[in-house]
C-alpha cells in the first residue's frame, strides 16, 4: 500500500526547493514545477522501477522517465536528487555557470537521470515512443513514462506522435498531460483552445484516463490505472487536472507564475506555506 | 572521355540501401526509421528483410527523428532515410535538440541533395544542408562521390558513434571508386596528384573536378583533386599540405556558395595558409526544373566552371 502521508510530505519538500532553486538566481518557471510535482514524486517514489544508484543511458530493465517539458526542469531535479540520483546539495548550483542542472534538462554534463534534452516543446513524446520501441526489440518488459504540457499541445510533431504510436501499438508507453490550461500569454482557450482533449486522444487512438493532478490518493490510483492498461496494444494518456502554482496560494489561478521568480518577500511567504519535511539541501 | 565510357553509372542511393541491408544482416542494433520514402531511399531491401526493425514513419519527419533519437536509449542504432530537404530543414530544431544536443547517436541518412534530383525542382533541391548540418555541436557531416563510397561510408557510419549527416542523390553516376575500400571518416582522399593547383571537391563534383582536372591537363596545368568526402571533421592537414604544394586552390560542391565545403576550405586556408581560393557552388539561388546534367551546367557546376575557376586562382598566385 502506498503511503500517502509520506508521499505528500516529499511533495513539500520538493515544492520548497523548487521555490528555493528558481529564487536563488531570480530565474526559472516555478508555476508548472509547482503543478505537476505531485506527478513526480507519484512516479518517482511509487510507481517507477528504477534504479537510481545505478544510472545508466539506456535505461535497460528500468522503467524511464522523460519530460518534454523541460521548462519544469527545477521539479525533476529535486525529485531526481531527493530519489537518489545525485545528492541534493547540488540542487544549489541550479542554472548557475558550469552547473550540470542546466536551465532546460540536458544529457551533455552528465547529470545522472537525464536520458533526453528538452526545453524545445513539442520533441519528448517522439523519443518516448523510440525508447519504448527500444524496449521492445530489447524484449525490456519495463515501461516508458512521458510528460508534456498543455500547451506544448499546440506542437505538431505531438500529433504526429500520437498518431504513430496508437498507428503501431506502443503499449508500454503512459504520456501525461499538465492540464492546467494555462501557458506563458494567458489561459490556453485564449492563445489557442485545444477543444475537447480527453476526446481528441480517444479519437486518436490512445486509452485516457482522467486524474486529480494534485491529489496524491488519485495520482496513484490512476497511475496503477494506467499500468493495468499497458500490454494491450493501445497506448495510454493520463490528463492531469493541475493548478499552476499549486501549494502557494498567491501563484495559484493565474499564468503569471508560468516563468517568472518570486522575490525575497514572495519566496519568504512562499516558504511560509510550505513545510520542511526532509530537510533543505 | 574514354574512361567515363567504361565506367558504370549507379547512384549513390543505392549505395547507401545495400550498405544498409548489409548492416542489416551484421548489426543486429542497426535499426531504420523512413518518412514514406522507402524506394526513393533504396530502404525497401532492408525493410523486407528485418521488418521488425524497420519503422515506417509515414510524412511525419520530425516524429521520426524524435523517435530514432529514443531508440538510442535502448542501445540501437538507428537510420533514418527521407530527402536532405526533409532529413534537415524542416526538421532543424528536432536535429538539434533530440539528437544533437542530446548527443543521439542517429544517422541521419539524406538522399535527393542538390540540384541533381533534377525535374522535382527547387522546392526539394536543397543546397543549404551541408552548412545547416555543419553548424550543429556533435554533428560530423559526409558526402561520399559514388555507389562504392556511399556504400563503404553507411557502413562505417555504423561503428562511428555519434550523430552523423549522411548526404548523397539521386542520379545514376559514375561509380570510379574502388568497391573494397575502406571509409575513413575525416580523412581526404587524394584521386589524382598535381602540383599547379588543388581542386577540393565533394559529392558528385568529385568525379566533375577529375574531368576538369584532365581539361586543365590538355592546357598544361596541373591539377591535384580532393575527395573531400567528410566535409567536418575536415581534414585540415591534408589540405594546407596540398595547398602549400599547389599555391593555390578550388572548390566544388553541390550547396550553396554560403556555408558548404568551400566556407569550411575557406575558414581553415584563412587561419593557417592564406592563398588564393576560388568557389565552385551555387551563388546564393534556389534551383529549378531540369535534367541533372543541364542543371549542373546552368549554375556553373560543370566542368567549364571548375577550369576557369582554377585558371583564375592560378592568375592570382
Amino acid at each position: 500500500m502506498p503511503d500517502i502521508d509520506y508521499l505528500n510530505s516529499v511533495s513539500k519538500q520538493v515544492r520548497r526547493d523548487i521555490i528555493r532553486m528558481v529564487h536563488a538566481v531570480s530565474s526559472g518557471h516555478p508555476g508548472g514545477s509547482l503543478g505537476a510535482c505531485d506527478y513526480l514524486v507519484a512516479l518517482y517514489f511509487e510507481i517507477m522501477d528504477h534504479d537510481p544508484a545505478n544510472f545508466s543511458m539506456d535505461g535497460k530493465g528500468q522503467d524511464i522517465f522523460i519530460l518534454s517539458n523541460g521548462h519544469l526542469s527545477a521539479a525533476l531535479y529535486s525529485v531526481l536528487a531527493r530519489s537518489g540520483y545525485f545528492s541534493i546539495e547540488e540542487l544549489a548550483s541550479f542554472r548557475k555557470l558550469g552547473t550540470r542542472l542546466q536551465g532546460h534538462p540536458g544529457t551533455d554534463k552528465g547529470l545522472p537521470g537525464v536520458r533526453a534534452a528538452t526545453g524545445s516543446l513539442g520533441q519528448g513524446l517522439s523519443m518516448a515512443i523510440g525508447a519504448a520501441l527500444s524496449k521492445k526489440l530489447n524484449k525490456d518488459s519495463k515501461k516508458v513514462f512521458c510528460l508534456m504540457g498543455d500547451g506544448e499541445l499546440q506542437e505538431g510533431q505531438v500529433w504526429e506522435a500520437v498518431m504513430y504510436a496508437a498507428a503501431n501499438k506502443v503499449d508500454n508507453l503512459i504520456a501525461a498531460v499538465d492540464y492546467n490550461g494555462k501557458q506563458i500569454d494567458g489561459s490556453l482557450d485564449d492563445v489557442l483552445p485545444l477543444g475537447d482533449l480527453h476526446k481528441k486522444w480517444e479519437v486518436f487512438g490512445w486509452k485516457v484516463i482522467d486524474a486529480k493532478g494534485n491529489d496524491m490518493q488519485d495520482l496513484i490510483k490512476s497511475l496503477q490505472t494506467a499500468i493495468s492498461y499497458t500490454d494491450k496494444g493501445i497506448p495510454v494518456v493520463i490528463l492531469l487536472h493541475t493548478e499552476m502554482g499549486f501549494g502557494v496560494d498567491f501563484m495559484m489561478g493565474t499564468h503569471k507564475w508560468h516563468g517568472v521568480a518570486p522575490n525575497d518577500e514572495q519566496a519568504a511567504e512562499a516558504l511560509n506555506q510550505l513545510e520542511e519535511t526532509l530537510g533543505d539541501y | 572521355m574514354t574512361q567515363s565510357l567504361i565506367i558504370e553509372k549507379k547512384s549513390t542511393r543505392a549505395g547507401f540501401g545495400d550498405a544498409l541491408l548489409e548492416l542489416g544482416e551484421r548489426n543486429p542494433e542497426v535499426v531504420a526509421l523512413c518518412a514514406d520514402l522507402t524506394g526513393s531511399l533504396k530502404m525497401d531491401a532492408f525493410a523486407a528483410a528485418f521488418p521488425e526493425r524497420f519503422f515506417q514513419a509515414g510524412i511525419a519527419e520530425a516524429n521520426m527523428m524524435g523517435m530514432a533519437a529514443g531508440l538510442t536509449i535502448g542501445g540501437k542504432i538507428p537510420f533514418t532515410g527521407t530527402f536532405a530537404n526533409f532529413s534537415t530543414g524542416r526538421v532543424y530544431d528536432q536535429i538539434r535538440q533530440s539528437i544533437a544536443y542530446s548527443g543521439k547517436n542517429v544517422k541521419i541518412c539524406a538522399s535527393h541533395a542538390g540540384l541533381t534530383l533534377g525535374e522535382d525542382g527547387a522546392s526539394h533541391q536543397i543546397l543549404e544542408d551541408i552548412g545547416l548540418m555543419k553548424m550543429l555541436p556533435n554533428m560530423c557531416v559526409i558526402n561520399p562521390c559514388d555507389y562504392n563510397q556511399t556504400k563503404a561510408a553507411t557502413l562505417a557510419i555504423a561503428e562511428y558513434v555519434g550523430p552523423v549527416y549522411l548526404r548523397f542523390g539521386r542520379p545514376d553516376w559514375p561509380d570510379f571508386t574502388p568497391a573494397d575500400q575502406k571509409f575513413e571518416i575525416g580523412k581526404a582522399l587524394c584521386m589524382k596528384a598535381g602540383h599547379d593547383v588543388s581542386i577540393f571537391a565533394t559529392g558528385h563534383m568529385v568525379w566533375i573536378a577529375l574531368q576538369a582536372a584532365d581539361e586543365l591537363a590538355n592546357q598544361g596545368v596541373s591539377a591535384e583533386v580532393v575527395d573531400i568526402h567528410t566535409i567536418k571533421p575536415l581534414d585540415e592537414e591534408f589540405v594546407i599540405n596540398s595547398v602549400r604544394k599547389t599555391g593555390c586552390a578550388v572548390t566544388a560542391e553541390e550547396h550553396s556558395v554560403f556555408g558548404g565545403l568551400g566556407d569550411s576550405i575557406a575558414q581553415c586556408l584563412v587561419r593557417n595558409i592564406p592563398l588564393p581560393l576560388e568557389m565552385v557552388a551555387v551563388n546564393d539561388h534556389f534551383g529549378e526544373s531540369g535534367k541533372a546534367m543541364e542543371l549542373l551546367e546552368k549554375y556553373g557546376l560543370d566542368v567549364p566552371a571548375i577550369v576557369s575557376a582554377a585558371l583564375k586562382a592560378l592568375e592570382r598566385k
